[in-house]
């Protein structure tokens, strides 16, 4: 096995930023917002970086999808310990529309490429937490997958994945290479100590553009509106359990 | 009919992890919110590159994780675990920015410190960044640039790695702004020095394991008969006389301290006897800008909540934000914030290029206390009667606040600094 892992790494509106929609409703304002790498994405990152520190793996690829700005967020895996970095350029224009399934298609590209024993994901990313990522590479690549990682146990030729489900945890052992992807509680990740983000300017990162892997980019989903959610409404106490049945069913809920 | 069973959630698991539920009863050192109006651009910075900006998210993760959970207790306590936190702060590097590599710093110029300085601004509350400042830029720049290898090793390395707190020993009872008047003695007897005196003001005082000391060595001239020396602060006769209980900065602890015929070695010395006025004259560009950068990150916190707190609270009607008086009132501040960061950025971008900054950093020191004070007025009354509780930010910051105009070098001291270099003063 070639020892490498590629970890995708999202480039999204810090969790801490009050989002705000555009007047025109076409989406939410990013110019001049506060951006950091996608929650889940740190978590993996973590997670390759720790097999590489117990040696099990050799080589930890952090790529990222998007215009420019995206090598910032490939800079931040690079201090916590990422290798090397890979940027697959889309124009800003093209990352409007950009979804799961031509990223899907870019990282299958790229894993075939890198010839990667493992793809480590997000579950999903906070903006548009659409938890399809994973699950699409691993079917373009005909893959076995874990998803919502909760616990990884990295042994020769197969990994044992415990993952966070509705009745609560699953254990399955499936076969590398494989893609898994992370659930809030596999681990907590590093913050970069600043030797470390020194050290990273001296990082390699590559440029790659989705032509040369052979992926389109065209998007057959449009987005129509975008609003805001409803403003939340004031409750109202109710005195007995039958007047909350009383007032569920007045409201049309049961 | 309706008959679906489940009541719909219109909030995902993540959103109510990620996202939270902004109450304004929440806990004051609870708050994650970012202020909007100062966003973080990467592109175009005059002074910051993509690495300040990296160190700046790694400081902001170990702030939410490490210290602002425990702000309220330490505040309410008194203190704060020194040593702890600064073992935090050492293995991410931050203690060392601009110090030599070959001590475990960094090699950094100086706009580290400051972007370190400006990120410690999201503590909730003023004593803990004035502490690690004594730490970073206070107590140990003259020792990294003056003192002997043995010295550096045994004090300066362990320092910027945070096994070892630091404090400053200058500020007497009887001499604060006037320094060359301290009557803290180091005589000397054969290899050792023997000080008898005090100091006061001593921020880390009751947990430091060295202090930076400025003592009289010889009878010479003030400026020219004192010296700067390492002393261990566990060494027979230094006496912790009393914690000083102070009106704001209370998570700091901060010490009067009294020597009783205490022996240190005279290698001990940082570089030359008779130089340590000078030394420490040395680094006081660093010292105030350093205390600018912080003061104007709360500033933005400060303005932001209020913003956040006065669009909730309604009177007569309509949200206080909406008053006019209000949200001019804020603007007003948040423009003079504005002009002290871009004075902050200029004087630093002319210093780390090797220029002679002390007027403008006299006048940015000037004008971030007197700036302070201000908006934490203004501010605390648009939150009426509940900025007067110590349940939120505001009135700590307005506490806090009040010993930017005092410390670090006074007002009135920048203003003279100011007036020599107008050339106004009487000849």
């Amino acid at each position: 096995m070639s020892g490498r892992v590629l970890v995708g790494v999202k480039r999204v509106i810090d969790y801490a930023v009050k989002i705000r929609v555009k007047p025109d409703h076409s989406g939410v304002v990013t110019e001049g917002v506060k951006h950091s790498m996608n929650p889940f994405c740190e978590i993996a990152v973590e997670e390759a970086v720790k097999m590489k520190e117990k040696k099990l793996i050799k080589e930890v690829v952090a790529v990222s999808c998007g215009p420019q700005q995206v090598q910032e967020t490939i800079r931040t895996a690079l201090a916590m310990g990422a290798d090397r970095g890979i940027h697959v350029e889309v124009s800003a224009k093209e990352y409007e529309s950009l979804g799961p399934l031509q990223v899907s298609k870019i990282l299958a590209a790229l894993a075939k490429k890198e010839e990667a024993q493992l793809i480590i994901l997000g579950k999903q990313a906070i903006d548009g937490d659409c938890n399809q990522t994973g699950q699409m590479t691993a079917a373009l690549l005909d893959w076995p997958q874990g998803t919502f990682a909760s616990e990884v146990t990295l042994e020769a030729g197969h990994v044992k994945v415990v993952r966070e489900i509705d009745g609560g945890l699953e254990t399955i052992k499936i076969n590398t290479p494989a893609v898994l992807t992370a659930d809030l509680r596999l681990n907590t990740p590093r913050y970069a100590t600043l030797p470390n983000i020194m050290k990273a300017k001296k990082k390699k990162i590559a440029n790659v553009k989705p032509a040369d892997l052979g992926v389109e980019l065209a998007s057959k989903l449009q987005v129509l509106r975008v609003d805001e959610p409803p403003q939340r409404e004031a409750g109202v106490k109710v005195e007995s359990v039958d007047d909350l049945v009383g007032k569920l069913k007045e409201a049309g809920r049961i | 009919m309706n008959s679906s069973k489940y009541i719909v959630f219109s909030l995902t698991v993540h959103e109510c992890l990620f996202r939270g539920f902004r109450t304004l009863s929440q806990n004051v050192s609870s708050s994650k919110h970012t202020p909007s109006n100062a966003p973080e651009t990467t592109v175009d910075h005059l002074i910051y590159t993509p690495e300040h900006f990296a160190l700046k998210e790694s400081i902001k993760k170990i702030i939410d994780q490490e210290i602002n959970p425990h702000v309220d207790q330490w505040e309410a306590e008194g203190k704060f675990p020194a040593h702890r936190i600064f073992k935090i702060l050492g293995n991410a590097g931050i203690l060392g920015v601009n110090k030599p590599v070959e001590y475990g710093g960094l090699g950094l110029d100086f706009s580290y410190s400051v972007a370190v300085s400006e990120e410690l601004g999201n503590i909730r509350c003023g004593g803990i960044p004035m502490a690690i400042g004594v730490q970073t830029d206070m107590a140990t720049p003259a020792l990294a640039r003056f003192g002997s290898h043995e010295l550096k090793t045994e004090f300066l390395l362990p320092s910027i790695l945070g096994d070892k707190v630091a404090c400053l020993g200058v500020s007497e009872v009887g001499a604060g702004s006037d320094v060359s008047s301290i009557m803290t003695k180091a005589v000397r007897q054969g290899d050792e020095y023997v000080i008898n005196g005090g100091k006061m003001w001593t921020t880390n005082g009751t947990q430091a394991d060295w202090m930076c000391l400025l003592a009289n060595t010889s009878d010479g001239p003030p400026h020219r008969n004192k010296s700067l020396i390492c002393l261990p602060m566990d060494l027979p006769g230094v006496h912790i006389a009393r914690q000083i209980d102070k009106m704001g900065m209370r998570s700091s602890d901060t010490a009067e301290v009294f020597f009783d015929d205490v022996r240190v070695p005279s290698k001990n010395v940082i570089g030359k006897e008779g130089m340590g006025f000078t030394y420490q004259m040395l680094q006081f560009q660093e010292e105030r800008l350093w205390a600018v950068a912080n003061t104007l990150t709360t500033m933005d916190i400060v303005i932001q909540e209020t913003i956040d707190y006065t669009r909730q609270r309604k009177i007569f009607k309509m949200p206080v934000l909406h008053h006019q008086t209000v949200h001019f009132r804020l603007a007003e501040l948040q423009t003079e914030v504005e002009l002290l960061r871009s004075l902050l950025h200029r004087a630093t971008a002319l210093f780390i290029k090797g220029n002679d900054v002390t007027k403008l950093a006299s006048m940015a020191k000037l004008k971030a206390g007197r700036l302070a004070r201000e908006l934490g007025d203004s501010c605390l009354q648009y939150w009426g009667g509940m900025g007067f509780t110590n349940d939120v930010l505001v009135s700590r910051f307005y506490r806090d606040s009040r010993l930017i105009s005092i410390g670090g070098g006074a007002d009135e001291v920048m203003l003279g600094i100011i007036c020599k270099y107008m050339d106004t003063l009487p000849k």
